[in-house]
């Protein structure tokens, strides 16, 4: 009892260093995961990390938070979870719940408004980049392309809720899957 | 009320995003525009001090958010309605992991929800990309006016400076630098 109440502590503490010191998010995460429940805490095997990496693309929701609930889960069952996620969310809760309230105090000096005219610029092309790279992770099949474009054409210009689009996309990859392992069957 | 609203929401958010980061932007942008939370300037100057700050882009806009229409409780409710459905499927994941992991069913709606990923960000591009270089709508714009050339010169430079592998956060500090001198050397012309 003592050994897991002091596994979930350290699993507090490891996953709020994690949370306060990624940024970017997401992928970002994944080595540093690596070189703290693997390297030095030995909680999981190298391997392991292939398996959270899938787990938390494959479920929804921000991969950080996936990757986190499920080490701690592992190394510790629930409390484990709710340790590692709860540290996993504070740092940044509370940096931007602090930013907030300076933002608002700064974001009407004409300086800052110039400042993000031109950052928004940057940030359209930092989306530009992660566009191409999911682009090159992707399998490329006809169906992908077909996927792809339906869903973007779906949510850029007919404006269809993201909801409905989501649901559609997995329907008919289990459908285009479905499809092609029936023919292999014959 | 508004932290039951702001609570669902993002619940929903948390819920129905794959992919994390950019992919959620298009959700995003459609719930806080109902809601009328955030404007798209807003929201795409929020991505670069997401980009700027640690952690995941769902925790941070979901506290942003709640702290901008409700304070902290607000921001309370945003961040726990975005972290509860990963938190819940992933217990539920964890238990039967192995079944999880060679199943067909979770398969077959992966190889949808990749490219689905990719439309969504492609997505995000022309919604961006229209509120950097069209601030006024596709409509209103006229001829080529001084702040279309800047957000160009300023939007190609980033590129460059990406694609040279510059960390993202330069690139918005160089951004900025360049975005107030395009705009004092505005007044000046």
């Amino acid at each position: 009892m003592k050994e897991k109440r002091k596994k979930i502590g350290a699993l507090f503490l490891t996953f709020l260093k994690i949370g306060a010191f990624t940024f970017g998010g997401g992928y970002a995460m994944i080595p540093l995961i690596q070189k703290e429940a693997v390297t030095k805490r030995r909680w999981i095997e190298d391997k392991d990390i292939l398996d959270i990496v899938a787990i938390a693309e494959s479920t929804p929701g921000p991969i950080a938070i996936n990757s986190a609930t499920f080490v701690g889960f592992e190394v510790a069952g629930f409390w484990g979870a709710f340790a590692s996620t709860f540290g996993v969310v504070l740092p940044s809760f509370l940096m931007i719940a602090a930013i907030s309230l300076v933002l608002k105090e700064f974001q009407h000096m004409q300086a800052v408004q110039y400042a993000f005219n031109g950052i928004r610029a940057g940030v359209l092309a930092l989306i530009l980049k992660a566009f191409w790279s999911m682009y090159k992770q992707c399998p490329k099949k006809p169906m992908s392309y077909v996927i792809a474009a339906a869903a973007f054409v779906a949510a850029a210009f007919l404006k269809v809720d993201v909801l409905y689009i989501i649901l559609g996309c997995a329907a008919a990859g289990l459908l285009s899957t479905a499809v092609v392992s029936g023919r292999a069957r014959k | 009320m508004i932290y039951l609203e702001l609570f669902f929401t993002f619940l929903k958010i948390g819920a129905f995003t794959f992919g994390g980061g950019y992919a959620m932007l298009p959700f995003i942008q459609t719930e806080v525009q109902a809601h009328g939370w955030l404007s798209m300037e807003e929201l795409v100057n929020f991505v670069a001090v997401s980009e700027s700050t640690p952690g995941p882009f769902a925790v941070n806009i979901s506290t942003y958010v709640g702290m901008e229409t409700a304070g902290l409780p607000g921001a309370l409710c945003a961040t726990l309605g975005v972290t509860l459905p990963s938190f819940v499927i992933i217990l539920l994941v964890a238990k039967c992991f192995a079944r999880f992991k060679s199943s067909k069913i979770v398969a077959g709606a992966m190889s949808g929800l990749k490219p689905a990923v990719i439309g969504l960000i492609g997505s995000a591009v022309i919604s961006v990309g229209q509120t950097v270089f069209f601030a006024d709508g596709f409509s209103a714009f006229q001829g080529i006016d001084y702040g279309f050339v800047c957000s160009l010169v300023i939007f190609a430079a980033a590129l460059i400076m990406i694609i040279k592998k510059v960390h993202p956060i330069l690139v918005i500090v160089l951004a900025a630098v360049l975005g107030i001198g395009s705009g004092y050397l505005g007044q000046i012309l």
